[in-house]
């Protein structure tokens, strides 16, 4: 696949259909890439799924590097692939080539918080919750950003570059709770209608 | 009637359970015996593989990988080792045996992953014999495994640059034994299951996921072939010569839990078939890694004999090899689905960034879409089904 | 009664009871990661844990006697292991399966507990990475004999 070819192909089709986006092309060994600057993240991504000559059906991966101590300490890097025939997007359009694609997204790391894409791609709810969660960047407009993979009352952020490997850390054991009964009917209650809750939403 | 007080009930199928696939946990609101709401607690098993593989330097990450997803092991650490080779640009110079071989291992693990599977998923919704005819047909697999490289799941066999020693004595009988008896096996799990009242009255109708919902959520493995998406990365995005091999992908329409059984019965037929063609252009001895000792180790004789060798032999395994800067992620079809490793370099002799993309993670963000609205006894099948690995979830 | 160690009236029912204990331990079913299939390949066909008496896996704590922690052991399920240990029924018995439970094996980072005996006590330590079957029915049988030995009201 000669990557000097579509290296700009994709990118070219979004210069066109999104100008005052600032796409620039990067170079890479395995797919084409491109920058784009965050507050057109999520028109970008729109245009990736519903553009008939694009139709990135998949999002594969929501992921991002840490560069500390150089600034911009952070890249959001978002994997698309286009399943060619296999998945149309725009119903009633003929099916785009396969191919894949990468963005990228620069954050510094005084200001880490990027626009989320899960009104687009709702698979990103989860990978952007563990972004959150190892590496402390925020998504405006998530529905639920919480901790997903460490305890929710962990301090820090494990995967960024100044938190150590090793901690020397007393594991936390169980201790029974003391409760009166109001304060667990309580509580029950309050599961019950947070549950409710996000039963109606869904 | 209408003035009785009715309630949901909290139920808490914790991590510590036999048929959650390892350290899941599902809070569950039930009314009676029917599901309103589910949600998934994650995180139990979450090693930090991915920050120690950034102290590591790049071929001492391999067997870290391979402990990610236990089960398709050396599927992991092909995925890791065909984003390194392409990054250090040494993809063209693998020769072809290395390739045949690599398909051989890949698909031999498809093989022992998807038979755990249906060991589990059979046992689960009851069908207890179907495990212990499934871990029968998997000891023969591990000893496959055994005598490449002296261990049973995670052999650390595949290396970057190739492999890491040539295949031992009658390997090519051993493999051709296990193929010439494993399609019959197959059959017998055919004959136990597939028209089996019990298991299409526990299996069909239920966990069903449109083809939206299983695009917009990003699952790409069988879940996306059982509900009418052909997507198969050996076919769309080959790699390892997937394309000169002769083989199809099986699909369905029905999106249920018994379509994505009869998709893995089907990929084990193929995989098969995959496993006797690749068996046929490998030859007993020969080549085993690219050459370039930049990066695989120079052959032992020569090592004690020759200076040059001796040093390759030394820089390799005190300091590393230097990636140039940049990152690459390939894609590869493991047996749950699109994985890879998206690794980022410096230039350094150690990772900078290694993310691990995995399927299973995605389809437990899935599971309350496919469980809501369902009994309670679905919710065994559908995890079943989705073939989740805590392993990779939380990595 | 006085401080006498030496048993004299209990010493046969005390074989007897020890002998009943060791010959039908159950484990409950602890499987964390990759040493949970390897537990899984033992209590199959090749490799049968029954002709051990430890054939039956059960699910709830309060049924078993037996805890085997297969796999490594994240800071998030610490409280969750020490719960059900704390849930099983006395006379019990910890076994420590693989190098990750037994010290944190090969990840020792910010988020596995090195060693699981930060937990629960252990009585058996089985190294490996993960242990073969036939290790892990060497560690069931290692406890046996431990409970052979052992006091009865211990």
């Amino acid at each position: 696949m000669p990557d000097s070819q579509i290296d700009t192909l994709v990118a070219e089709a979004l210069r066109i259909a999104a100008p005052d986006a600032r796409i620039e092309p990067a170079t890479a060994v395995d797919m084409p890439t491109a920058y784009v600057d965050r507050d057109h993240l999520v028109e970008v991504c729109r245009l990736l799924r519903d553009a008939p000559a694009l139709q990135f059906a998949l999002l594969a991966d929501v992921t991002a590097a840490d560069f500390f101590p150089a600034e911009p300490r952070f890249e959001v890097v978002y994997h698309f692939a286009c399943l060619g025939s296999a998945y149309v997007t725009v119903p009633g359009a003929s099916p785009a080539p396969a191919r894949r694609f990468r963005l990228k997204v620069r954050i510094s790391g005084a200001d880490a918080s990027v626009p989320t894409v899960t009104g687009i791609y709702p698979t990103a709810n989860w990978l952007e919750r563990e972004l959150y969660d190892l590496m402390g960047l925020r998504f405006e407009g998530h529905p639920d950003l919480r901790r997903i993979l460490m305890a929710e009352d962990w301090v820090g952020h494990p995967l960024r570059k100044d938190y150590p490997v090793q901690i020397r850390k007393d594991s936390a054991s169980w201790e029974p709770i003391q409760l009166s009964a109001e304060e667990f009917a309580e509580n029950v209650r309050a599961t019950r209608a947070r549950a409710h809750k996000a039963a109606e939403k869904r | 009637m209408s003035d009785i007080r009715t309630e949901t009930m909290t139920v808490n199928m914790g991590p510590q359970h036999p048929s959650t696939h390892g350290v899941l946990n599902l809070v569950l609101q039930l009314d009676g015996e029917n599901i309103v709401s589910a949600e998934p607690t994650i995180g139990f098993l979450h090693t930090g593989i991915e920050k120690t593989a950034e102290q590591k330097k790049w071929q001492q990450v391999i067997p870290l990988v391979e402990r990610m997803d236990y089960l398709g092991a050396q599927s992991n650490s092909l995925a890791y080792c065909l984003s390194v080779e392409r990054l250090l640009g040494i993809e063209s110079q693998i020769p072809d045996r290395v390739v045949y071989i690599r398909v051989l291992i890949a698909e031999l693990q498809r093989l022992a992953s998807h038979l755990v599977w249906l060991g589990t998923h059979g046992m689960e919704i009851g069908a207890i014999s179907v495990m212990m005819y499934c871990f029968r047909e998997r000891e023969q697999l591990l000893n496959l495994n055994e005598m490449l490289a002296g261990f049973r799941m995670f052999p650390s066999y595949i290396r970057i640059g190739g492999l890491r020693e040539d295949l031992p004595r009658g390997f090519h009988a051993a493999v051709k034994e296990f193929l010439d008896k494993f399609p019959g096996k197959l059959e017998e799990y055919h004959k136990l299951l597939t028209k089996n009242q019990v298991w299409i009255l526990r299996t069909k109708g239920v966990g069903y996921l449109s083809k939206e919902d299983t695009m917009a959520m990003g699952l790409a493995g069988p879940m996306a072939r059982a509900v009418g998406i052909p997507y198969d990365v050996r076919k769309t995005f080959p790699y390892l010569k997937y394309q000169t091999f002769d083989f199809i992908v099986p699909t369905h329409t029905d999106g249920d839990v018994y379509a994505r059984y009869l998709v893995k019965m089907e990929e084990m037929r193929q995989s098969v078939s995959i496993c006797r063609q690749a068996l046929e252009r490998i030859t007993p001895t020969g080549v085993y890694d690219c050459g370039d000792y930049r990066f695989v180790p120079p052959p032992k004789d020569r090592v004690y004999t020759e200076m040059e060798a001796l040093i390759q032999h030394f820089l390799l395994y005190s300091q590393g090899f230097n990636v140039p800067k940049g990152e690459c992620y390939v894609p590869v079809e493991g047996p749950r689905g699109e994985h890879g490793f998206y690794i980022v370099s410096d230039g350094t002799n150690r990772p900078l960034r290694v993310k691990a993309r995995a399927p299973s993670y995605v389809a437990c963000q899935a599971l309350p879409k496919m469980i809501n609205g369902g009994l309670i006894a679905d919710v065994i099948a559908v995890i079943g089904s989705t073939d989740v690995v805590m392993g990779d979830v939380d990595r | 009664m006085a401080d006498v160690h030496i048993p004299i009236l209990t010493t046969t029912v005390e074989k007897m009871v020890q002998w009943a204990r060791r010959s039908a331990i159950w484990p409950v079913t602890f499987g964390l990661a990759c040493c949970a299939i390897e537990m899984m390949a033992m209590s199959c066909g090749r490799y049968d844990i029954a002709r051990f008496g430890a054939e039956v896996f059960r699910g709830s704590p309060r049924q078993s006697d037996l805890m085997i922690v297969a796999g490594r052991l994240s800071r998030k399920m610490a409280p969750v292991l020490r719960r059900v240990y704390d849930q099983m029924a006395e006379p019990k018995w910890v076994i420590s399966m693989g190098a990750c439970a037994s010290c944190g094996g090969v990840f020792d980072n910010y988020s596995i507990v090195q060693g699981c005996d930060q937990i629960v006590p252990i009585d058996v330590f089985v190294p490996g990475c993960p242990p073969r079957p036939e290790a892990l029915i060497y560690g069931i049988v290692q406890l046996q004999r431990k409970i052979d030995r052992s006091r009865m009201s211990a």
